[in-house]
Order: structure tokens, then C-alpha cells, then sequence
């Protein structure tokens, strides 16, 4: 991979800012454009170091599930937590639709 | 501007003690850090918010306890300062980001239970880098903290608050996060003791995640010894957070002032540079310890070096996905769209700040199809390397000595648009957040410009004890100069 080709361009950081939930203008998207490419240069010797026999390490310790035993226990009371909620109904959180066209 | 010695409380054992015995009030102890804070607060901007009526509450209860001759805990009266990360119930938490402006949590962190039952009295959520992104403060929605050493200067990030409040004599004791050196760095800048825990030690829950696999909890003190003492009541299995190691909290203080003789303390000089002000406190350091009867050699461990590349991909790939949660559905801001796309692209489009969005970018996009090996993939197996590097050298070595930070605080606005040169930061303190164990920045020497410098004490995983025990003789090799509280 050449120089040139690891510069993100324009159109991925939208795509990226698409996949994030991101919506930016076009100044953040030019500025982002530039910015990431120079954050990936510079951790351009993580992509080129030999791991051909190392594993990764996803968590410094090793970790297992952790249970415990199975009784019931109180949560979280609804009211307090829908009190939070920027918009709430009938002990629901309300969102705008979620489907682009009509039913 | 130069910073001149600031009135102090005391060691958190005697305020403990004197307000235990009743010698005085927890009532009267928070009055004198709520004098303090209203005389600096103007100046330095440690608080996101005082929570006056709180904390008095909590000193009345404090006091009520002695007087009904009950034990209010080893922490009797202690006024402490809160990172704005860590959730506190019925009180705002905003991770210094206008995404949490408003957000009341429903609970408390274990963190902060655990300090109430132990009977300190917290003042008030202290100001951070948005989401504990940053190494200077500058990137809170609120505004920047100053530096008490000099208040055109960074405390340093991203638990800059808390750093400023201990080091400018407002509370003896707070708290921060750590993930790549937020504790730490912050505490070299400010000339105070900053302690990040091995992994797992401190539980998690209620911390605001950043990078799940990174974060822990940890306090500033001005001494080793508060500081130890403060880890000592924090720690310990919690079966609220999955990743809280399961053992009893390391005992610290028993063995504190046992001192350094026949320890191996090894120099890294990968962290070193010629000409530096950091590493000649380094060296200093070591021919102290080595007086003491340390036995003091230099180590090169090139690996470690990995760490600063491979953290820029692996915090940011976590935090792209803990963030996801902010969509403005359950809590804090709301932007509206006609859809639920439209409704959460621009909540967090208008909701983050610039480098918290360049990280949920950066991130997003080491994770994605066609990127994940080379760049997420590859960061994984970079962090195994410097766990193994670590793993050698603690063969020949009970502890590590660095730098804590490259520079002494830096003026504000000088790396804040440059993202690598404010990442290069953390490059001391990054590798041994990547293989979860303890580390502790110790107040060592001043520098050309009257600024403080810190000395970086590493341990392997569950060391905490012979770390602090080394931590705390170079506190008695230190220049007592360069230690807070200071009086900007």
C-alpha cells in the first residue's frame, strides 16, 4: 500500500460518520479527512510489525463469564430512569420513526 | 507567575483521627476546603459543580455519627473531589460534554459509596477532557482548568480538575479515571501524587466508560501515604463490575516505610532523552533509591514503544462502540429529525465535542470491513508484545522507573490543534495501562521555569505494595518544593 492510498478521503470519512452515527458538515468532513490520515500514518508501525506468531490480547487479564447465583434482585425503579429520558410515553422512551417510508 | 506554598489539612489519617475523637468537626474541616474553593475557583475552574448543600449533609451526618459514639470510617471528614465521570445519584454527571448536560444518574459508582461509608465527605464533580479524552482539559465543553503552579499552563488531562483541586489545597484528597495516563500526567503537571491501580483492583461500575479494557479509578494526594490509604478503601471485589478482580484490596501501608534495600530498580531508557529535565529527575531518582540501598541498573525495553501507536487504535475502536449509547433515546441531549437515523446522527453530531468525535472516528473506522486486521487486529497483538516485554523485564526488576510525562505543563492553546503532539503525552504512561498493571507518579524535582516534575514508579500487575513503598522513598528524596499545595 502506497502513501497515497492510505489517505482517507472525503467520501470514507462520510461513510465512517454514517456507520458512527456522526453527522458532520463539510468543514468537519474536510478536517476530519486530513486528521485521520495523519493519526493512521502515525500508527503506521503497528500495521507493518510482524505478528505472524502473536496473539492478540483483548483485556489485560484473563477473563471468564462471571455469574452469579440466580435469585431475583431489585433494579433500577422505571420512573426515575424514564424521568431521564429526553422524551418518555406511557413508560416507553419515544423515538421519531424508525422506518424510511410509510407502512 | 510564580506559585507560593498554600495552608494545608493535614494528612487524611489525622483528619481522620481528629474528627473521629471529636478534636474537631467534619463540619468544621469542610468549611475550610469550601473557604478555599471559593477564594480559587474563579481563578483555576477545578469544579464542574460545588455541591455545597450535599456535602454538608454529609459532614453533619459525619459528625452526628461521633457524637452518637458510632465510627463514621477511616476516611472521618475528608473532604474529596469527584472526576465528573463517575456517577453520583441525583447529582448532575456530565463527563464535562453538553451530550450529559442536565443528566441526573440513578446511582452511585461503587467508588463513591465506598468513600461515603468510610465517612469522607465529597465536595463537589471536578472538570475533565470531554469523556476523559485529552491531556490538558481543553477539550471540556466548560471550559479549561487552570494550573496553580502557573495559570497560563494545563493541569494536564484528563482528570485535570481533580489534579488542580488537591494541588491548589482545596480538598487533600480526589479522584480520576486513568486510561492511558489521565491520573498520572495530570498529577506530574501539578506536583502531586497520582496513583492508577493494576486493573481490576477498583471497581469500575458507575465510572463513565471510555475504554472498557483501560479504565481505572484512583486517587491525588499530596503524599504517598494518603495516597495509599485512599487506594486501600476503594479497592476490592465488587460483584457489580465483572472485571473486578476477585481478592481482598492490597494491603500498602503496613509495608510503606519499610524502605528500598536490596530492591532492583531498573531505568528504562527507551523513555529517556538527552537534555531533559524529566529524565534527569529520573536519574536523580534512581541514584536516591540507589543510596537507600536499592540495587539500580538501566533496562532497555524497545517493545514498550509499540504502546503509543497500538493505544490510538484501541482506546478509540472501545470508545466508538461505549459511546454508541449516547443517541439522545434514554438520556441527556435530544436533537430531533424525522428519524431515528436522522434524530441520532445529529444528537452526537452536536452533542460531541471535536476530539471526541475525531475519536469515535478514528475508531469506527480501525474497526471497520476491510480495516479491522490491519489496523484493530494488528494494535491487539501489539499490546501482547508489550505485555511480554514487560513480562521480561520484571525477571530482573521488582519495579520500573520513567518520566511520567516527555515536558512539565505546556501552555494552553500549544498542542491543542495538533492531535499526535497532545497524544505524545501519554507515551511513558500508555504501556503499562496496555498490560493492566499499577503505576504512580511521584512529585520529584522542579524545573528551569519553577514547574513540577514528575518521576513514574511501575510495578507488574498486583505490585502495589513495594511500589508504594518505593514511591515513598523518593518522596523523602524529593525536593519538598516541588510538591502542592500551592497558592497560584
Amino acid at each position: 500500500m502506497s502513501e497515497e492510498e492510505r489517505l482517507i478521503t472525503p467520501d470514507e470519512v462520510r461513510h465512517v460518520a454514517r456507520l458512527a452515527r456522526l453527522a458532520l458538515d463539510e468543514d468537519e468532513v474536510g478536517r476530519y479527512a486530513q486528521q485521520l490520515s495523519a493519526l493512521l500514518e502515525n500508527v503506521d508501525a503497528i500495521r507493518r510489525l510482524d505478528t505472524a506468531d502473536v496473539p492478540p490480547t483483548a483485556h489485560p487479564f484473563p477473563v471468564e463469564n462471571v455469574l452469579r447465583a440466580d435469585f431475583e434482585t431489585p433494579s433500577l425503579d422505571r420512573d426515575p430512569v424514564l424521568a431521564q429520558a429526553p422524551v418518555a410515553e406511557s413508560n416507553r422512551f419515544r423515538v421519531p420513526r424508525i422506518l424510511g417510508e410509510a407502512p | 507567575m510564580s506559585a507560593s506554598p498554600a495552608p494545608e489539612f493535614g494528612s487524611l489519617a489525622e483528619i481522620a483521627a481528629s474528627v473521629r475523637t471529636g478534636a474537631t468537626s467534619a463540619r468544621a474541616i469542610l468549611a475550610q476546603s469550601l473557604d478555599r474553593v471559593r477564594e480559587l475557583e474563579g481563578d483555576l475552574h477545578c469544579f464542574n459543580e460545588v455541591t455545597i448543600e450535599h456535602a454538608e449533609a454529609d459532614a453533619d451526618a459525619v459528625d452526628r455519627m461521633v457524637r452518637s459514639g458510632r465510627d463514621p470510617g477511616p476516611l472521618a471528614g475528608v473532604p474529596v473531589a469527584l472526576k465528573d465521570n463517575l456517577c453520583t445519584e441525583g447529582i448532575p454527571t456530565t463527563c464535562s460534554s453538553k451530550i450529559l448536560a442536565g443528566w441526573l444518574p440513578p446511582y452511585d459508582a461503587t467508588v463513591v459509596s465506598r468513600l461515603r461509608e468510610a465517612g469522607a465527605v465529597a465536595v463537589g464533580k471536578t472538570n475533565l477532557d470531554e469523556f476523559a479524552m485529552g491531556s490538558s482539559t481543553e477539550n471540556s465543553a466548560f471550559g479549561p482548568t487552570k494550573n496553580p503552579w502557573d495559570t497560563g499552563r494545563v493541569p494536564g488531562g484528563s482528570s485535570g480538575g481533580s489534579a488542580a483541586a488537591v494541588a491548589s489545597g482545596m480538598v487533600p484528597l480526589s479522584f480520576g479515571s486513568d486510561t492511558g495516563g489521565s491520573i498520572r500526567q495530570p498529577a506530574a503537571l501539578c506536583g502531586i501524587v497520582g496513583v492508577k491501580p493494576t486493573y481490576g483492583v477498583v471497581s469500575r461500575y458507575g465510572l463513565i466508560a471510555f475504554a472498557s479494557s483501560l479504565d481505572q479509578i484512583g486517587p491525588f494526594t499530596t503524599t504517598v501515604a494518603d495516597a495509599a490509604l485512599a487506594l486501600e478503601v476503594i479497592a476490592g471485589h465488587d460483584p457489580m463490575d465483572s472485571t473486578s478482580l476477585d481478592r481482598p484490596a492490597p494491603d500498602m501501608l503496613s509495608t510503606l516505610t519499610d524502605g528500598v534495600s536490596g530492591l532492583r530498580v531498573g531505568i528504562v531508557d527507551d523513555f529517556l532523552t538527552d537534555g531533559s529535565e524529566s529524565s534527569d529527575a529520573v536519574v536523580l531518582a534512581a541514584a536516591a533509591l540507589a543510596l537507600a540501598g536499592a540495587k539500580v541498573d538501566h533496562v532497555k525495553i524497545p517493545d514498550l514503544l509499540l504502546g503509543l501507536p497500538a493505544y490510538y487504535l484501541i482506546a478509540p475502536a472501545e470508545a466508538s462502540s461505549n459511546l454508541s449509547r449516547y443517541d439522545g433515546v434514554r438520556y441527556g441531549l435530544r436533537v430531533d429529525g424525522p428519524d431515528t437515523e436522522t434524530m441520532n446522527s445529529r444528537t452526537r453530531g452536536q452533542g460531541f465535542g471535536p476530539e471526541v468525535k475525531r475519536r469515535i472516528m478514528m475508531g469506527t473506522y480501525a474497526l471497520s470491513a476491510g480495516y479491522y486486521d490491519a489496523y484493530y487486529g494488528q494494535a491487539q497483538k501489539a499490546r501482547t508484545l508489550v505485555i511480554r516485554a514487560f513480562d521480561a523485564a520484571y525477571k530482573n526488576f521488582d519495579v520500573l522507573l520513567t518520566p511520567t510525562t516527555p515536558t512539565v505543563a505546556f501552555p494552553f492553546g500549544s498542542k491543542v490543534d495538533d492531535p499526535i503532539e497532545m497524544y505524545m503525552c501519554d507515551l511513558c504512561s500508555i504501556p503499562s495501562s496496555l498490560a493492566g498493571h499499577p503505576a504512580v507518579s511521584v512529585p520529584f524535582a522542579l524545573s528551569s521555569e519553577g514547574l513540577p516534575i514528575g518521576v513514574q514508579v511501575l510495578a507488574p500487575a498486583l505490585g502495589e505494595a513495594v511500589m508504594m513503598r518505593v514511591a515513598a522513598s523518593l518522596e523523602t528524596a524529593a525536593a519538598r518544593e516541588a510538591r502542592g499545595p500551592v497558592t497560584p
